[in-house]
């Protein structure tokens, strides 16, 4: 996980942040980044993100669920003991439906909320590269990732020009490691950092 | 920005002219304060009813159930009766996070927050009394079904008993992780203003790292509406099957197809009397106003008489059919054991009718609605009015069984009966003192999201959208373009 050099331009405002992000996008720079305090509806497709699959992983584990509580009460009350209850019949769906349902909800619950935190890397002691504080307050911070070519002075007042409050240039980590918010930042692995 | 555009009709939701770093500064001021006085009394008797509590449940291992009061025929009593209202309880917080959010309800985003801990804490005490009614506890693993030694031995899937241990399971489980995946955001916020090294540390830890990335949104959006998607059909089944386990049993009195509708209606009317009686002890204690409006309050009220007074439909349903049927044990259960005042548990039936289906028909009227008084002493009405619905159900309906010779006994709790109970409303607010300390009680990211459509002082400048021909909002592409650019050039 190398360092890499970013230009951030912080907004106060998300009418200002659209135009500015489709005009840096125009200008050929690679957003890394638009850090919100809340959701902005509408600032992925802005970014050119891709629709998340989330909800799909939601359906297959919900579908898991359904068919784990099936053939499981079905193994177990007409193959491995069938129990009589009342003579009514050991194959009895109707009286299933209830935990059959049950377990299609938790199991999708539980498996987006796990698929969630795996692919946005959300964890307890997980600790990220906060590049304004203030991003999870009232700013909304764009970053940009400079390459060889890019001109770091130039895009911030590019940037500034567009409309945000405050510019300046960071060399950052992008990934995660594992941290604490008190502490400066404390790699996990140390050795393998190099300077952009 | 936002193209949900709020009509001027509608009252704002949030009062004051705030900005987003406001908005921020309001909710987690009472984080980064010292707790008033009023909260360390209020902490102080929780933490008290709750060791209570615990010396309650102690004895009740220590010397078995035999100490409570239930007897050969009354063998569900106080414990079930508090399990019933406890989970009826929790089931608005759902309602409001869930199903409010599916109908697009601005309002909910001032309450969510906290009916959610209510939820999850509701659960939490109704779950101690199935638990601790085992008797043996330490066999409590006994109801989940996994291979053991004993045949293996399996749990009866087709027992509501059981259909209930998966319901509760899922229902709290699907709360906690729908309540901490909203508190994320949030936590992050307290997380990045805390100026001391502890809360730095702790609320970084809570937050899971969190940065507020326009993908981690996007995914954030759709992880809380299919949550939301899910938790809809889930908090209506939780009743549903709490009501199969009456409704399935050939009981008089419990045997109704009409259980779970009328279940469900209960349990929100109950919940979202606990709801305003929160809402208005959080408003008051950590000055609220501007985000919990009068305007929330009346919302909530009018949800209550709707769902009163179907619960009231359900009772003279009842008792129709106990005539109707012509079924002499139904009839003998609803128009003597309940309707007739005079018999011994009539004083619950009509407790119940007075609390549930007369008193809250005053929310009919509006000045009644949005009167704080009268709201907050209705909220500790309508719950006293659902206590007694349970035990209704419960008691009336075992005291006097099929056998005359086991009437004598008056079913009344013992003082660990009582104890117990006092200990889940310990158990209750210890939980939600603390909640109401260390966590942003209402969802500050939300409130921002809504803020620029419905605060008072964005409401304003937009009045002139009131004459702006509609295709203004249809044409106007994916929400990229501003709304109010466009507006401006055509009118």
């Amino acid at each position: 996980m190398a360092k890499k050099k970013f230009v951030v331009g912080c907004f106060d405002d998300e009418e200002v942040l659209f135009p500015a992000v489709s005009k840096v996008r125009t200008a050929g720079y690679k957003i890394h980044d638009v850090y919100t305090p809340f959701a902005v509806h509408g600032l992925d497709h802005a970014l050119g993100l891709r629709e998340t699959s989330l909800h799909t992983a939601g359906f297959i584990y919900g579908v898991t669920g359904t068919t784990t509580a099936l053939s499981c009460i079905s193994w177990i009350f007409t193959k491995d003991w069938p129990l009589n209850i009342g003579g009514k019949p050991h194959f009895a769906l109707p009286a299933w439906i209830p935990i059959t349902f049950e377990l299609t909800v938790l199991f999708a619950a539980v498996g987006m909320v796990l698929t969630f935190c795996y692919i946005s890397q959300l964890a307890p002691f997980v600790k990220k590269h906060h590049f304004h504080a203030r991003s999870t307050d009232d700013l909304f911070v764009m970053v940009i990732e400079c390459t060889d070519k890019t001109n770091a002075e130039d895009l911030q007042a590019f940037l500034a020009s567009n409309g945000a409050v405050e510019t300046d240039i960071q060399i950052a980590e992008e990934g995660w490691w594992l941290g604490r918010y008190d502490k400066d930042e404390m790699r996990f692995e140390n050795k393998q950092i190099v300077a952009a | 920005m936002h193209l949900k555009y709020e009509s001027q009709l509608r009252e704002p939701l949030v009062y004051g002219d705030k900005n987003y770093h406001q908005v921020t500064e309001d909710i987690v001021r009472p984080i980064e304060a010292k707790p008033t006085k009023l909260w360390y009394v209020g902490f102080y008797i929780a933490v008290c009813l709750l060791l209570f509590g615990v010396y309650a449940i102690y004895r009740d291992v220590t010397y078995g159930i035999g100490q409570w009061n239930l007897n050969k025929t009354v063998g569900w009593g106080w414990d079930i009766t508090n399990f019933v209202w406890w989970v009826g309880i929790g089931h608005a917080g759902t309602l409001i996070s869930a199903i409010l959010l599916l109908f697009r309800q601005g309002w909910r985003t001032g309450v969510n927050r906290a009916a959610e801990a209510m939820t999850i804490f509701a659960v939490m005490c109704a779950g101690q009394f199935p638990i601790w009614h085992m008797g043996r506890v330490w066999m409590a693993f006994f109801v989940f079904p996994y291979p053991n030694s004993r045949g293996p031995l399996w749990v009866n899937f087709n027992s509501p008993l059981l259909w209930d241990v998966f319901a509760i399971g899922t229902y709290f489980t699907v709360s906690l992780l729908f309540w901490y995946s909203g508190l994320l955001p949030d936590f992050a916020t307290v997380r990045d203003r805390a100026f001391t090294k502890l809360r730095k540390r702790l609320y970084g830890i809570a937050a899971f790292g969190w940065t507020g990335s326009t993908k981690h949104w996007q995914r954030h959006e759709s992880l809380s509406l299919v949550l939301a998607g899910l938790s809809t059909p889930l908090v209506l089944s939780v009743h549903t099957i709490v009501s199969f386990d009456f409704a399935t049993s050939v009981i008089p009195g419990w045997h109704t197809t009409i259980f779970p509708p009328y279940f469900v209606a209960g349990a929100i009317f109950s919940g979202f009397a606990m709801v305003q009686s929160l809402m208005l002890m959080i408003r008051k204690i950590f000055s609220m106003e501007d985000y919990i409006t009068v305007g929330h309050i009346e919302a909530m009220n009018k949800v209550i008489v709707l769902t009163g007074s179907i619960v009231g439909v359900a009772y003279l349903t009842e008792l129709f059919m106990g005539w109707y049927s012509q079924n002499k044990y139904e009839g003998y259960t609803f128009w003597y054991s309940r309707a007739n005042l005079f018999s011994p548990y009539g004083w619950s039936y009509w407790g119940m009718m007075a609390c549930n289906v007369l008193s809250p028909q005053i929310f009919w009227f509006r000045k009644m609605r949005r009167n704080l008084f009268v709201t907050f002493f209705m909220s500790i009405i309508v719950n006293i009015g659902m206590w007694f619905e349970r035990f209704v159900i419960i008691v009336t309906s075992l005291y006097r069984d099929y056998l005359p010779s086991s009437w004598s006994v008056y079913y009344s709790p013992t003082i660990w009966e009582v104890g117990f109970y006092a200990g889940t409303f310990g158990l209750f607010f210890t939980c939600f003192f603390l909640f109401a300390k260390y966590f942003p009680v209402i969802a500050i990211a939300e409130i921002k999201y809504v803020l620029k459509t419905t605060g008072e002082g964005y409401k304003d400048k937009m009045g002139h959208l009131e004459h702006v021909p509609v295709e203004v909002f249809t044409h106007s592409g994916h929400g990229h373009t501003t709304v109010e650019n466009d507006a401006a050039s055509h009118g």
